[in-house]
């Protein structure tokens, strides 16, 4: 039973001053869907998603978004500037017009209404991260883009946050997409995985990638902070600037 | 023949008006460097409308408009930094104004009243130019706040939620640089961006609000401007640069305020 296609990304080529960032990638997204895309640093991730969201115009391929599409976006980084007065209510509803007792349950169903009344240079990164998902919620998003969403925020604090994550699929029904380089954190509620280094290593289930021995040596028995270096089957190896040089397959 | 006072009252508070919105986006936007390379631009269109035998103001007003569109224009292909491109097209167009002004023999320049301002000498035509340009800032920015104050909080988040996020940029930097035409008559040419920024840096440390601190920044600086110009009287001190030194003292003072909230 396939789910409504909310996005799709079809052979995407990017490339800054001849520099390849992202060559022949292709990534789609249905309805209720989690999707996470994983890679080390440098690996084009964000560099994908803006492409996905429309903010750079690819290369080459074609992104499709269904028509009338509505995208909630989490950026990675966002600091206000200390010039700027602004409290939370105001940051929410720059998105999108809502009254104060709709910020107030936005905020509280992602855990942060007592940061209300804050101007949002006080408040911590972990609360800034629920106060952007906020934002990108209160749209009524089909979909939602998240941007390294637990970036900065304690390791409880990024459970709580992926169980709120996968917990939004199932009661806004929308689809996610996600990056994220702690892959331990991604497998729980994620459908399919997506290995990114400038091209797509491979993509699947997470199941499949859970049961891979090599992923259980990394993640499964110390599960610690760890990047998600690649853990599973691979048919090319990577130079030191990610290039992919031919060679011995690496388990 | 004494109504030159409420002539310099009525422009001041004309361009402290409109400069305590504008100025606010500036300080949040750090574009204050921007605003001098437009005010420097502005000597190229006296000596264009003394050319073309015009009120330079229409010059100033023409020339400060293309200056902002090149830059517009030129940002956004990011060939070269920001500040460099804001140096090279300030110090261009400057220089090439006093050499233009150095071939029209026959016409007399007072560059001290452009560079410093000459707000004792406003005359009727100039306050339309100055309500008029006021007026329409203020109006325009009120129609941009919305999509501007988003565009300036996360560029990206702003253009995924639907803001034309370079129309509405340009559309800021043109007003600025009406605004910063029609100025040149009050402060002049060196001083124009203090009006910008002095107000609105000093309104932050008492705003709770975007649109507190933009109210704030207006009344500070009609606050500089009535003060200003009587220290001016008083002392018989040069009216542009005594206004500045107005909107710094209370600058000063609110920051001696030890009760002031930040938020």
């Amino acid at each position: 039973m396939a789910a409504e296609c909310l996005l799709r990304v079809e052979n995407i080529g990017f490339a800054i001053r001849g520099h390849s960032i992202l060559h022949e990638v292709s990534v789609q997204v249905a309805a209720s869907e989690i999707v996470a895309l994983i890679g080390p640093n440098g690996a084009g991730k964000s560099t994908l998603v803006r492409v996905a969201l429309g903010l750079l115009a690819p290369d080459c391929g074609r992104v499709w978004r269904k028509p009338g599409l509505r995208i909630g976006y989490m950026p990675q980084r966002l600091s206000v500037d200390d010039t700027l007065p602004l409290t939370v209510q105001r940051f929410i509803t720059l998105g999108s017009p809502a009254s104060r007792e709709q910020v107030q349950a936005v905020l509280a169903e992602v855990g942060a209404d007592q940061v209300l009344n804050t101007p949002v240079q006080r408040i911590s990164g972990g609360e800034m991260q629920r106060v952007l998902l906020a934002r990108a919620l209160l749209r009524k998003p089909d979909l939602l883009v998240l941007d390294e969403p637990i970036q900065g925020v304690d390791l409880n604090g990024q459970y709580d946050l992926y169980d709120l994550i996968s917990g939004l699929r199932q009661r806004r029904g929308c689809g996610i997409l996600m990056v994220s380089h702690e892959l331990h954190l991604v497998m729980a509620a994620t459908d399919q995985v997506l290995c990114l280094n400038r091209h797509v290593c491979c993509s699947g289930h997470p199941d499949h990638v859970a049961r891979d021995p090599a992923y259980l040596a990394l993640f499964g028995l110390d599960g610690a902070r760890r990047l998600a270096v690649y853990h599973h089957h691979h048919n090319h190896r990577h130079d030191l600037h990610g290039a992919v040089v031919a060679g011995e397959v690496d388990t | 023949m004494d109504d030159f006072l409420p002539r310099a009252l009525a422009g001041g508070f004309g361009v402290a008006l409109a400069a305590g919105p504008l100025g606010t986006f500036v300080v949040w936007r750090r574009m204050a460097y921007f605003g001098d390379a437009l005010a420097h631009s502005g000597l190229l269109g006296v000596a264009l409308g003394a050319l073309l035998g015009v009120n330079p103001q229409w010059g100033v007003t023409v020339i400060c408009l293309v200056v902002a569109l090149a830059l517009a224009l030129l940002q956004r292909q990011r060939r070269l930094a920001t500040d460099t491109l804001l140096g090279l097209l300030a110090h261009t167009t400057l220089s090439l104004g006093l050499v233009g002004l150095a071939f029209l023999e026959t016409v007399r320049i007072d560059l001290v009243g452009y560079l410093f301002g000459d707000i004792l000498a406003i005359s009727v035509v100039d306050l339309y130019w100055i309500w008029g340009g006021a007026l329409l800032a203020l109006a325009t920015l009120t129609v941009l706040w919305r999509p501007l104050l988003a565009a300036t909080v996360h560029e990206e988040l702003a253009r995924v939620e639907g803001v034309a996020v370079f129309p509405v940029q340009l559309a800021f930097m043109l007003l600025i640089a009406i605004v910063i035409a029609v100025a040149m008559k009050v402060v002049g040419i060196l001083l124009i961006t203090s009006l910008l920024i002095i107000p609105a840096a000093a309104a932050r440390r008492f705003a709770h609000s975007p649109e507190g601190m933009a109210a704030l920044a207006s009344a500070l600086g009609c606050a500089a401007i009535g003060i200003g110009l009587w220290a001016s009287l008083r002392w018989d001190t040069p009216a542009g640069p005594s206004v500045v030194v107005a909107a710094a003292a209370l600058f000063i003072l609110g920051h001696a305020f030890p009760g002031s909230a930040r938020t």
